[in-house]
């Protein structure tokens, strides 16, 4: 038998992520899964990032994982989202070439020193008492390790459907995992059933492009990964279109033969990512509703309309396609099909993404509720970090709401649990000025050198800039300003006698920008990218003061500890719903309680009562 | 959970004494002293004995848990109000049943974490306990009643309506999202905002109607300030005296004035003076009747040095009995006609008293004012600055959550029950 230090099961986002940090921390590593080439599939749309997800490949990245460097290698077209809002909410995001996202993962996992890669089906685990200690597969062979991680994404008793039609599977023509999924419903963990839609695949040669908008990337691309600077790959455009009266027509029509309005599925879809049978209902005063029509691959002919998920049967979904404009004679390579599958209440989680009832056993990913390919890979890789650690013997590592998207997705998930599969936004960061993409790499590289998961050539590329940083505020504080100094600038200033620094002209916004570059010489000879990061931190410099009050508080209630042994539904003041919530997720902190779905300022000034009332009593007795 | 006792009407001899329990143990330790319980919520009559000694009749009423002050189960007694009986009662029940005595505030401590009142009611229970006058009385009650926690819900949904509809422009730029928010985002904002402002104003006169109003009388030496001050009194409070300067420190006297709490101000005469010991008396008078709510000017031939009459000031003619009209506080001439107006100008002021009542919640109001204020000029720069909108309304509604008492309400709970005497 084989003896490793941490075993992944499975070779999507999160798995590929959790076993490179797993063993980037020095922990001996195996991934498992079915087969090796599909290690890094981009089972749904051909895209990266987004708001609130481009945030999470950057913190990644700044850990020195593996998704943004893949997403760099393989972008077709790299467009930051929110571009005319402020820094803090824009988002990278790029069209990727399914294939060469593929390859471009494998290659990173391949050149992991401590990782190796294991073909084959897990069937079981090996447990001692409440303790994980290994896998079994179907071959009947066995390997030991301290740390298991499961992301087994939709794997676990998925269905498919399309229309009337149902079949087993986590994703088309792949087999779903049967044998573990049994394992684990004996594991008699809470759990709950989600589901997700995708729309039919379209052959891109039968696409009549001419008579597309298109949509290009920008002209300046910005990538994920702090270490790359250009894209490599050719760029292309996606083309937009739109769905009309007909199309809505036909849908509704043929709603009675949707899987989803048909009642065939019981589980609970996203409501940010409706179908389009849910567009044509919900909203039906819309007479037409944005397609982007995204190219899969360079060398690949496979168009993802995003925009028009569903479940209807393959007719409905030729006839509603085709009448849509540029699409009039659209070949459909693959219907669109809608997935259940059943996922974990990660509310039975450790901030570590451990279980709480079954030591080394983690999960990370759609498994738990969440969706997207940047929230499970950010998962994948909390959950290798701290798999390792506990391999190792060291100490878990936690991420906060206040330094990290990371830290806020965990929190969510702990303490809240879910309700419709999980996606970022910003609007979920209360810190969202001072958690930035811009900064990701200052607000965690420093962690991930501490842990020793951040390698040479980033180590070295994050002191330059820090260097850089340093240079451009000392240049910037070298002279301090009057408002006479500053007379027939442009910038205009209160007459209050205080004198400015460079720092405090920037936050002036972009207009002063360039004044200030003229007047510190010192500051304009830096390179742009470090001009530009030390402007945004002026701009938001008087608002993270202020925001640091709150952070205070969050870090107070943190620090309040509500006593295991809480009596929730004996505290009279409790709503019935809310003290049967508390006793059921016993949150570790009055900060965990705050943030539980339905909690009211009341309930939690009443939590706070009791725990002072609890220490009272231990002071007396 | 231990069962508290505590005498909850006032120390002395009365015609009725009223002892409070609260806790689990409350009603076997009434059916300890007076046999079978009566019914919940029911007066009875019932003899008291302890160890076959007779201690009292009182009248008892039980209350099941949940529907007590407390939220806990309670009992009340009401003896015969004699410091013997009291006493004689209470020792029956020391140590009986896990009973102890109730530390200061513990019953309403008890109602707080039992969610029957919040932290607002909380203050406007003290309050109420605490309230002289009618007004006070009013205010109070109403504070009691959840005013505040009513209002501040109503403005928080406002405000998280306003910041999702900004945060769906920032989450969802990519998608089908109503592009121009800003029309509803300021039409909210603006609402609370006005809301807020009043309830700011508002919030000077009610913490004068809790804290009472200041009343100052000036004028020049010898203009009869002190003899009207007695006057208005009833009682010789101001020492008076032809002697002109007579009166060197400020003098206070407090009365209810149809239904608010007035401090009336005797303050030295104003006027030029070399001497040492009347300029502080003077310079004191000037900056009391500075700050009072309202100044009295009683009025003479002479010019008053240093201060004028603002907006809403009473001035009248003093010494009447001299001739001429005005007030006499020798006479009682005019007396009831000034009490009058007095009053009148200052339920006038009071009148606008909204619902928040203690300077925690007008600086809370005044903080969501400032934030909403900077949140509404963000939304009309454009969506560039939509972050910095939504990171203000943010602060807003933080602001709010404190009035109703949130996290950062530690340091107040000691306060509040340090304020609070045994069994209120």
């Amino acid at each position: 038998m084989k003896h490793l230090d941490v075993i992944v099961i499975g070779g999507g986002h999160a798995g590929a992520e959790a076993a490179a940090a797993a063993a980037r921390l020095g922990a001996r590593t195996a991934l498992v899964t079915l087969r090796a080439d599909a290690i890094g599939v981009m089972s749904c749309n051909p895209a990266i990032g987004g708001l609130g997800k481009g945030h999470l490949v950057r913190e990644i990245d700044a850990l020195d994982g593996v998704m943004g460097r893949a997403a760099d290698a393989a972008g077709i077209q790299f467009r930051l989202l929110n571009r005319r809002k402020g820094p803090a909410v824009q988002g990278p995001r790029a069209q990727a070439d399914r294939k060469l996202y593929r390859l471009e993962m494998q290659r990173l996992l391949a050149a992991e020193e401590n990782l190796t890669v294991v073909e084959g089906e897990v069937v079981d685990l090996r447990m001692e008492g409440q303790a994980v200690t290994g896998v079994v597969l179907q071959d009947g062979s066995e390997i030991s390790a301290r740390s298991v991680i499961l992301t087994a994404g939709t794997f676990l008793n998925g269905i498919i459907h399309i229309g009337d039609q149902r079949q087993q599977g986590g994703r088309m023509g792949d087999h779903p995992s049967v044998p573990l999924a049994q394992k684990l419903a004996a594991l008699d963990l809470p759990r709950g059933r989600l589901k997700t839609g995708t729309p039919p695949r379209l052959s891109g040669r039968s696409i009549d492009w001419a008579s597309l908008e298109m949509q290009p990337g920008d002209d300046v691309p910005v990538l994920f990964s702090f270490l790359n600077r250009a894209p490599i790959a050719r760029q292309i455009s996606c083309g937009i279109t739109h769905t009309n009266e007909a199309t809505h027509d036909i849908v509704r029509a043929n709603l009675g033969r949707s899987a989803m309005y048909g009642g065939h599925i019981e589980g609970v879809g996203p409501r940010y990512c409706p179908s389009i049978e849910d567009k044509v209902v919900r909203f039906a005063d819309k007479t037409s509703h944005q397609v982007f029509l995204e190219p899969e691959g360079l060398d690949d002919d496979t168009v993802y309309p995003n925009g028009i998920s569903t479940s209807l049967p393959a007719e409905v979904q030729e006839s509603y396609v085709r009448s849509i404009a540029g699409l009039q004679n659209v070949v459909i390579l693959q219907p669109g099909y809608a997935i259940e599958y059943d996922y974990f209440d990660p509310r039975s989680l450790r901030p570590t993404l451990e279980l709480k009832s079954i030591e080394g056993l983690f999960f990370a990913g759609q498994i738990n509720g969440t969706t997207g390919y940047e929230e499970a890979a950010a998962q994948g890789l909390v959950a290798g970090l701290n798999a390792a650690a506990r391999a190792l013997g060291r100490d878990p590592i936690h991420f906060s709401r206040s330094d990290s998207y990371i830290g806020v997705m965990l929190d969510d998930l702990l303490t809240r649990g879910v309700s419709e599969p999980y996606r970022m936004f910003t609007s979920r960061a209360e810190f969202r000025l001072a958690l930035r993409a811009d900064n990701a790499d200052q607000r965690l590289t420093p962690k991930g050198i501490a842990l020793g998961c951040v390698r040479e050539d980033r180590r070295i590329a994050f002191a330059a800039k820090l260097d850089l940083m340093e240079q451009a505020h000392a240049a910037l504080q070298a002279r301090q300003l009057s408002s006479r100094d500053l007379a027939g600038t442009g910038i205009t200033v209160r007459q209050d006698g205080a004198r400015r620094s460079g720092f405090d002209l920037l936050s002036f916004g972009e207009e002063a920008r360039e004044t200030v570059e003229s007047l510190f010489p010192d500051f304009a000879a830096l390179p742009a990218e470090i001009r530009e990061q030390v402007a945004i931190d002026a701009l938001y410099a008087q608002y993270l003061h202020r925001q640091e009050q709150d952070a205070r508080l969050l870090q107070r209630e943190e620090e309040t500890r509500l006593p295991t042994d809480f009596d929730y539904p004996a505290m009279p003041g409790l709503s019935k719903e809310l003290a049967l919530k508390l006793a059921r997720l016993r949150p570790d902190t009055l900060a965990q309680a705050a943030r539980i779905e339905g909690m009211t300022p009341a309930a939690l000034t009443l939590l706070l009562a009791h725990v002072r009332k609890a220490r009272r009593n231990a002071a007396s007795a | 959970m231990n069962t508290i006792y505590a005498l909850a009407s006032a120390r002395g001899k009365a015609g009725v004494a009223v002892l409070r329990l609260s806790g689990p143990g409350s009603h076997a330790a009434v059916a300890g002293l007076c046999g079978p319980l009566p019914e919940p919520r029911r007066a009875s009559l019932r003899r008291l004995v302890k160890d076959g000694v007779e201690l009292d009749q009182a009248l008892v009423i039980l209350f099941p848990e949940g529907e007590s002050f407390t939220g806990e189960a309670a009992a009340e007694l009401h003896l015969h109000g004699s410091l013997a009986v009291v006493q004689a009662v209470m020792q029956a029940l020391a140590g009986e049943h896990g009973l102890r005595l109730a530390e200061p505030g513990e019953f309403t401590r008890r109602a707080l974490e039992n969610g029957k009142l919040d932290l607002a009611q909380v203050e406007g229970l003290a309050d109420l306990i605490e309230a002289e006058t009618e007004a006070q009385r009013r205010q109070a009650l109403r504070v009691l009643s959840g005013a505040i926690g009513r209002r501040a819900e109503e403005w928080r949904e406002k405000l998280i309506r306003a910041a999702a509809l900004i945060e769906a422009t920032i989450d969802f730029a990519d998608e089908d999202v109503p592009v121009d928010v800003a029309p509803e985002v300021l039409a909210l904002g603006h609402a609370v905002l006005a809301d807020l402002r009043r309830e700011a104003l508002g919030g000077r006169a009610a913490e004068r109607i809790r804290d009472g109003f200041e009343v100052a009388i000036i004028g020049a030496p010898n203009a009869g300030k002190s003899t009207l001050l007695n006057a208005l009194a009833g009682r010789e409070a101001a020492i008076t005296s032809e002697i002109a300067g007579t009166t060197r420190d400020v003098i206070e006297v407090r009365m209810d004035i149809r239904g608010l709490a007035v401090t009336l101000l005797d303050t030295a005469g104003l006027r030029e003076t070399e001497d040492q010991v009347e300029r502080i008396g003077i310079d004191r008078a000037l900056s009391r009747a500075r700050m009072a709510d309202l100044r009295v000017f009683l009025i003479s031939d002479e010019a008053l040095p240093g201060i004028e009459p603002e907006d809403g000031d009473i001035l009248i003619r003093g010494k009447a009995d001299l001739g001429g009209g005005g007030v006499s506080g020798k006479t009682g001439q005019g007396i009831a006609e000034l009490i009058e107006e007095i009053g009148t100008r200052l339920l006038e002021r009071s009148a606008s008293a909204g619902v928040i009542t203690r300077e925690r919640h007008r600086l809370a109001i005044e903080r969501a004012i400032e934030a909403m204020e900077s949140a509404m000029s963000e939304v009309e720069k454009g969506t560039a600055r939509a972050e910095l909108a939504a990171a203000e309304l943010r602060i807003a509604l933080r602001a709010l959550e404190a009035l109703v008492g949130r996290v950062d309400v530690e340091n107040l709970l000691d306060e509040i029950f340090s304020s609070f005497c045994i069994g209120k």
